[in-house]
């Protein structure tokens, strides 16, 4: 299974021009504490190729939301820059395979 | 005390709904806020001074509202007006208001707050140590200081106060932060500041923390210690969960938000269903700010741009493509070497492939063959004549390189006549920095008119 099959939405925008800000929307709780296993620095430093000291992850329990927020790859708009409003970050983690073991949790 | 705010949508030149602006209305706010620009549309707004939006939508939509304001008496104020909050952008702005005014018969005092700032000062603050890196800030310098085209300082509650203390009947603000849009007038009635800025951010893009987010409008009531958020349109509902996941929206931290004086923490923030429809919200905290400062944001040129693009639907040309751009590549820079003498590698040839990897780039990790590929060729250079001269160089190559020896000279599609198009200027933001002032209002200028 894909995350995107697992959870409601996963979004992704600019908090800025110079970092990258990704949300998860969870199901419910039992989906939230399910997903949040898979979402960490390691597993995110190597989908994004950004060190793991730049990496920040919000568990936000109440909202079962899981923001991650990220330096952008490349400024925003500038001439590397291949996406200017940051709208297609997420889709990276929405095509992450999540191992069933994981899932059925 | 009972002070209401009207954000009939999150940004100006997106459309509202007019009926729900009418439902607003019959609330009686005190005053209509809405924000007019963000850096998200990119750095090319704030490079040129311009407006991301067409003129002739503002006009009609800042017509409506000049209209509503007229019948209510009460004050209405744009933040960032022209998407960059240039002085420029703001004078375009006040030019259209001026226009309306006369259209519509209406005699009003106008309050311009002017946000644009002086290379030459913001230089002076650095060479004094007074610039401060944000979070993922550009390493920078005199030389790239002077060398912008924009700088602006993002106004606050403190600033558009000076503003609304004028008695203008409109404020027409420069780059402004979102939230202090919505925050200046309660704060300016005695509301407590967590209160205010909270609701700052949760209605910075009106019906965004609405299930209808599409209806633009809502009304934003205060009280001394806490909000509420109702929804004005029909169909639209608000609920905890919708006004509380708004501090997710476009924020690196869901928690904190650093704004002019301060910043505030949510983390105990609570928000709860009422009986007439509307979210209750208190419980932020504000924690002020030792030493004032101004968020500064700016752009500069890096240089300029021509594009091409050419369509691949040859399946052997598909699966060669990085093979096929390479080949161009190499034989580009030996035609440039050979008959331009340009000696110092000054100009940059990228190829991005619409329909492979365009979006992610590197990042991307599907692997799948795709039927044909849109071929993007951006060039940069030092002047736009090298760009051109580039891109013709590029033009016969793009039409006829072959990746094979003995073979007739393949062709390929061009869907457009000319084949490349001049860009100009590119821009980039350069500054993601913060300048210490002894007094808000030390590099901000208001101009007051009545017309």
């Amino acid at each position: 299974m894909r995350l995107k099959e697992l959870v409601k939405k996963i979004r992704s925008k600019n908090a800025g021009p110079f970092l990258l800000t990704i949300d998860i929307f969870c199901s419910d709780k039992k989906n939230f504490e399910t997903i949040i296993q898979n979402i960490t620095k390691i597993a995110i430093s190597k989908l994004y190729k950004t060190p793991k000291n730049q990496i920040n992850i919000f568990p936000m329990k109440q909202l079962n939301i899981i923001k991650i927020t990220i330096p952008r790859p490349n400024i925003q708009g500038s001439s590397k820059d291949r996406d200017l409003h940051g709208a297609s970050f997420g889709i990276i983690l929405e095509e992450l395979k999540i191992k069933n073991a994981l899932i059925n949790k | 005390m009972d002070i209401k705010v009207l954000v009939p949508t999150g940004a100006l030149g997106i459309t509202y709904c007019k009926k729900a602006l009418n439902n607003g209305l019959k609330e009686k706010p005190d005053i209509i806020v809405v924000d007019g620009g963000s850096t998200d549309s990119g750095p090319a707004y704030l490079g040129k001074g311009k407006s991301k939006y067409s003129r002739s939508s503002t006009k009609s939509e800042w017509r409506t509202l000049m209209v509503a304001r007229e019948k209510l008496k009460i004050p209405l104020l744009i933040g960032s007006a022209g998407t960059c909050g240039t002085d420029k952008s703001v004078d375009w702005f006040f030019k259209i208001t001026k226009e309306l005014a006369k259209e519509l018969n209406q005699n009003v005092k106008i309050t311009l707050l002017k946000c644009s700032q002086s290379k030459k000062d913001v230089n002076k603050a650095f060479l004094r140590e007074n610039l401060y890196p944000l979070s993922n800030a550009p390493k920078i310098s005199s030389k790239k200081i002077l060398n912008c085209t924009n700088i602006v300082g993002l106004a606050g509650v403190e600033q558009i106060t000076e503003a609304i203390n004028t008695k203008a009947d409109i404020i027409i603000c420069g780059r402004s932060t979102d939230a202090s849009l919505i925050a200046s007038l309660p704060i300016m009635n005695g509301v407590d500041k967590a209160v205010a800025w909270h609701a700052g951010k949760i209605g910075e893009c009106g019906a965004f923390c609405t299930t209808n987010p599409k209806s633009g409008v809502i009304l934003i009531s205060f009280k001394k210690n806490c909000f509420f958020i109702k929804p004005v349109s029909n169909n639209t509902k608000v609920t905890p969960y919708t006004v509380s996941a708004h501090m997710v929206y476009e924020n690196s931290d869901p928690f904190t938000l650093i704004e002019p004086g301060g910043r505030l923490d949510v983390k105990k923030a609570i928000y709860k269903k009422q009986k007439d429809g509307s979210v209750y919200v208190t419980g932020a905290n504000w924690v002020q700010d030792y030493n004032y400062k101004i968020k500064l944001e700016g752009t500069h040129v890096v240089g300029y741009q021509s594009i091409s693009m050419v369509l691949i639907r040859d399946e052997s040309y598909v699966k060669n493509i990085n093979k096929w751009s390479k080949q161009i590549k190499n034989k580009v820079k030996e035609i440039i070497e050979n008959s331009l003498s340009w000696k110092k590698r000054s100009y940059e040839i990228q190829f991005r492939f619409i329909g492979k990897n365009a979006t992610l780039g590197s990042l991307e990790r599907k692997k799948l063959e795709p039927t044909e590929i849109g071929v993007l060729v951006i060039v940069t250079a030092k002047k736009q004549y090298e760009c051109e001269e580039i891109s013709k160089i590029l033009n016969p190559l793009l039409l006829h390189h072959s990746i094979y020896k003995n073979k007739e000279l393949p062709t390929f599609s061009f869907p457009l006549s000319p084949p490349s198009f001049k860009i100009g200027k590119k821009y980039e933001f350069c500054l993601n920095h913060v300048m210490s002032l002894q007094n808000p209002m030390d590099i901000f200028k208001l101009e007051k008119y009545s017309i």
